[in-house]
């Protein structure tokens, strides 16, 4: 959100799912989407049906990777080496569209010298990914008249992960695949309500609809309606909070609907500093390993389906939810809780009749809300932000005016941005010689809070996925039990077998952390701009403690 | 034609104009009869076809009359043609309609297919004539605790590999196998779902017209009796898991969600949803104080 904010202004993915039906060239870049975003993944199997070529690339040969025209597997944290020498190749091969280049963006040449050392020779040696497979990449997404860029958590949860989604941006500058139909960038997010959150100003540096805190005017519109000074400086981002609570400086901590002590990285001493806490408030739907930390717990409704309210996705589509079932017990609204706090904190004036009221107030001082009335989003089945009309729809991609006929109407150009790599922060050493890589399973999500009530045939527990080679290498079978010991932590789980990791490589879920703790072994190595933490890259130890335990057969 | 909604500009397409039941109807071009049907308002009954599923013309209950064709034609995939005269209800299509009823209800139970009985009355439709519910009487398949497979009710229209298949989920964990009288859809090797390529999106569930499929909360209050749809609300809500954003309709009866669907004609899903967003719906009834 932080990298597409700095060049284009808006914190959003450019294009719709629909239009990644009618591409040609679909790069998934860190991204499992048949596994973490399936109905997302349909219309890339669309497209795909279509004719469009995709590429995957991902250390691991994905359930995604499986339809790939071509399966880039590179080093963890190699991003954006990869993407600058695929950049280098299309400026080389002068495959580039210098008309857009040169209208709508600024600072080629800083970034032509930025990737200009990536021969593709470089980056294999770096990333690990053959150089005919770079070029080839290179050349696709060049020559495609319509590209698409999508990434997920394997980009940004690094230490540089707002510079890994920048390095990719600058690709679809280069090639001009950004602000028309079907040619776009795209970051799928990891939930519900993830975009709308930081639409609605739930970030450090943004009023709600991405107006910017230190914008005078801004401010100024704010400070009216809601009778009221905000302060003119940017607020602390989660990892900046958990900093200034390691400080000292922040000693009351209010949490909605997360679950810190098990979802941060190196999450022990993240319980440690929550416990440091003067007073922390959590209110939540259940009694979370962070509940249980709390002063104050408050009983909230699950949102989706005990109360009214809106959520907004990927393809920025603000949608109603809706209250089907009364909620249990104490549980109250998360709104007619906070508005109660307001009541006691001095604000009576804080009078809300229902959550379209809360929305009418939103829609009046956020241009790209207006023309979304409740009405309009059940007629339409949800709507796209920008919508600042009440009559008309704007097209279903971002910044096509980067390509209007008359460079004044072009607006802001938008910044190549020539940064530097860096690799994980967790060094591979003789005594940490595994790097480990986390991610998600189809029917789990997260911390498990939600999904461990599925009755899932496919799941299967935690285990440490290991390349069966390095496995044996270890003396490990499939089924051993082993210790994995990061710099930080260890811990226990059952070793399984999978071939689709590369030598060297190993894969753990975090789904369930009552059972296995697997953020105790990552990093809590922070990107400064984002403040996402590099939960993709540890290095880890693996060593076998027992042999797997047969089950007993049935009638022996 | 395709149903489902936009909410962005769609390139213009030609009117067609046809005749149906002798009114001028005007439909866009590349309609099918049914669609036709729809837009004019007059009710065409339907079991294999899917709003959002390729036609497999396989049930050939929705036949109606076309001026100048020797044969009934399926309105489910028969485009519209400019001038086109259609009658949707003369003696011919009433015999078809209820000769097709009696030869599927006389081999296969239909006792949960939507609307099957009220078709049945309107057409004078008597299974019985030719015995009822012996030819693919089995015995209902239940091997998982999220949805149960009962294929004495399947009529083999196919949705549902087309749904697990190529059309939608690309999974391909069933499909047709054997031949003649024992044609059945099947998983590879007829082995239980757990051990098959399934991944519990319920995609099929979503298609399936006869109730073959269904999840285990509705099979098992329907066993105990308390299957009561005139109570059930349904509520259009979103997916509380990952960003896509995915459009759910929650089923609830007695304050609990028993079933969930998602609009066809939404664009973003097209019906479609993941385990997570078709299962992964227990969390709010754990009403106790479990601790997560």
């Amino acid at each position: 959100m932080v990298g597409l904010a700095t060049v284009f202004g808006a914190g959003g993915g450019t294009s719709s799912y629909r239009e990644i039906e009618d591409t040609d060239v679909i790069v998934l870049w860190g991204s499992n989407a048949r596994v973490a975003h399936p109905i997302f993944f349909h219309h890339v199997l669309t497209g795909i049906r279509k004719g469009a070529k995709l590429f995957v690339v991902d250390p691991r040969r994905t359930e995604s990777a499986r339809w790939a025209d071509r399966w880039l597997g590179l080093h963890v944290g190699s991003d954006i080496a990869l993407a600058h020498a695929i950049g280098r190749e299309i400026i080389a091969a002068g495959l580039h569209n210098r008309a857009f280049v040169e209208g709508s963006t600024t600072g080629f040449d800083d970034y032509r010298a930025a990737v200009e050392p990536w021969t593709l020779e470089h980056a294999e040696a770096v990333t690990g990914v053959p150089a005919d497979a770079i070029r080839e990449l290179a050349h696709a997404f060049a020559l495609a008249d319509r590209a698409q860029m999508c990434w997920t958590l394997g980009i940004t949860e690094h230490h540089n992960g707002v510079d890994n989604v920048l390095s990719l941006i600058n690709l679809n500058l280069l090639c001009g695949h950004v602000g028309r139909y079907a040619a776009g960038i795209n970051p799928l997010r990891g939930q519900n309500n993830v975009q709308g959150g930081g639409d609605m100003g739930a970030i450090p540096n943004k009023l709600p609809g991405f107006q910017d805190i230190l914008d005078d005017a801004a401010r100024h519109k704010f400070d009216t309606a809601w009778n009221c000074t905000i302060p003119a400086h940017h607020g602390w981002h989660l990892t900046q909070m958990f900093e200034a609570m390691e400080r000292n400086e922040l000693r009351a901590l209010y949490v909605i609907g997360e679950n810190p002590a098990q979802s941060e990285a190196d999450s022990g001493h993240a319980i440690h500093i929550l416990e440091g806490l003067e007073h922390m408030v959590v209110q939540d739907i259940f009694m979370t390993r962070t509940a249980q930390l709390a002063d104050v717990v408050l009983p909230a409704t699950a949102a989706w389906c005990e109360t009214e309210g809106t959520v907004t996705n990927s393809e920025r589509r603000v949608q109603r939810i809706r209250k089907a079932l009364d909620p249990p017990g104490d549980a109250r609204d998360d709104a007619a809780i906070i508005i109660d706090l307001a009541h006691r904190l001095g604000h009576p004036e804080w009078s809300y009749p229902d959550a379209e009221s809360i929305w009418n107030e939103l829609r009046s001082l956020s241009p790209m809300h207006t023309g979304m009335s409740y009405q309009r989003l059940a007629d339409l089945g949800g709507i796209q932000w920008p919508c600042p009309s009440n009559d008309t729809l704007e097209p279903s991609y971002l910044h096509g005016r980067l390509w209007a006929e008359d460079p004044a109407d072009r607006g802001r150009r938008a910044p190549f941005s020539p940064v530097p790599w860096a690799g994980p922060v967790d060094q591979i050493t003789a005594e940490f010689p595994i790097r480990l890589t986390t991610g998600r399973r189809l029917d789990s999500y997260n911390t498990g809070v939600q999904t461990g009530a599925i009755a899932s045939p496919m799941r299967q527990g935690e285990t440490l996925d290991l390349n069966p080679d390095d496995a044996m290498r270890l003396g490990i079978d499939d089924g051993d039990m082993v210790r994995i010991t990061s710099r930080r932590g260890s811990i226990e789980a059952p070793a399984r077998f999978d071939a689709h990791l590369r030598p060297g490589l190993a894969f753990m879920t975090f789904h369930f952390p009552d059972e296995i703790d697997v953020n105790v072994l990552t990093i809590e190595a922070n990107d400064p701009k984002s403040g996402t933490a590099e939960f993709k890259a540890s290095a880890i130890r693996v060593d076998k403690i027992m042999s797997r335990v047969p089950s007993p057969v049935a009638g022996t | 034609m395709n149903t489902r909604q936009e909410t962005s500009v769609a390139a213009p397409r030609r009117a067609v104009m046809v005749q149906i039941d002798g009114d001028e109807v005007k439909v866009p071009e590349g309609s099918t009869i049914l669609d036709a049907c729809t837009a004019h308002g007059t009710a065409v009954p339907t079991l294999c076809y899917g709003e959002t599923i390729d036609p497999v013309n396989a049930c050939r209950l929705c036949v109606v009359e076309v001026e100048n064709n020797r044969v009934l034609v399926p309105s489910c995939s028969r485009k519209v043609e400019p001038g086109m005269v259609v009658k949707t209800d003369t003696a011919r299509t009433r015999h078809s309609r209820k000769m097709v009823l009696e030869l599927l209800g006389s081999s296969v139970d239909l006792s949960t297919a939507p609307r099957v009985g009220e078709w049945m009355q309107q057409y004078g439709a008597d299974p019985t004539r030719y015995g009822v519910g012996a030819t693919v009487a089995q015995p209902v398949k239940i091997d998982n605790e999220l949805y149960v497979r009962d294929y004495a009710k399947c009529i083999l229209c196919y949705k549902c590999v087309d749904a697990c298949g190529t059309e939608w989920q690309n999974t391909f964990a069933i499909a047709v196998s054997g031949r003649g009288f024992d044609v059945r859809i099947s998983t590879e090797f007829d082995v239980e779902l757990p051990e098959s390529a399934c991944v519990y999106c319920g995609n099929c569930i979503a298609v399936c017209p006869t109730g073959a499929l269904m999840f285990t909360t509705e099979y098992d209050m329907r066993s105990a009796g308390t299957w009561d749809e005139s109570v059930q609300q349904q509520t259009d809500t979103v997916c509380p898991y990952c960003g896509v954003g995915c459009n759910l309709t929650l089923h609830t009866q007695d304050n609990t969600i028993v079933k969930v669907t998602s609009p066809f004609d939404r664009s973003l899903t097209s019906g479609n949803l993941c385990i997570k967003g078709r299962f992964g719906f227990q969390h709010v009834q754990s009403r106790g104080d479990t601790v997560r």
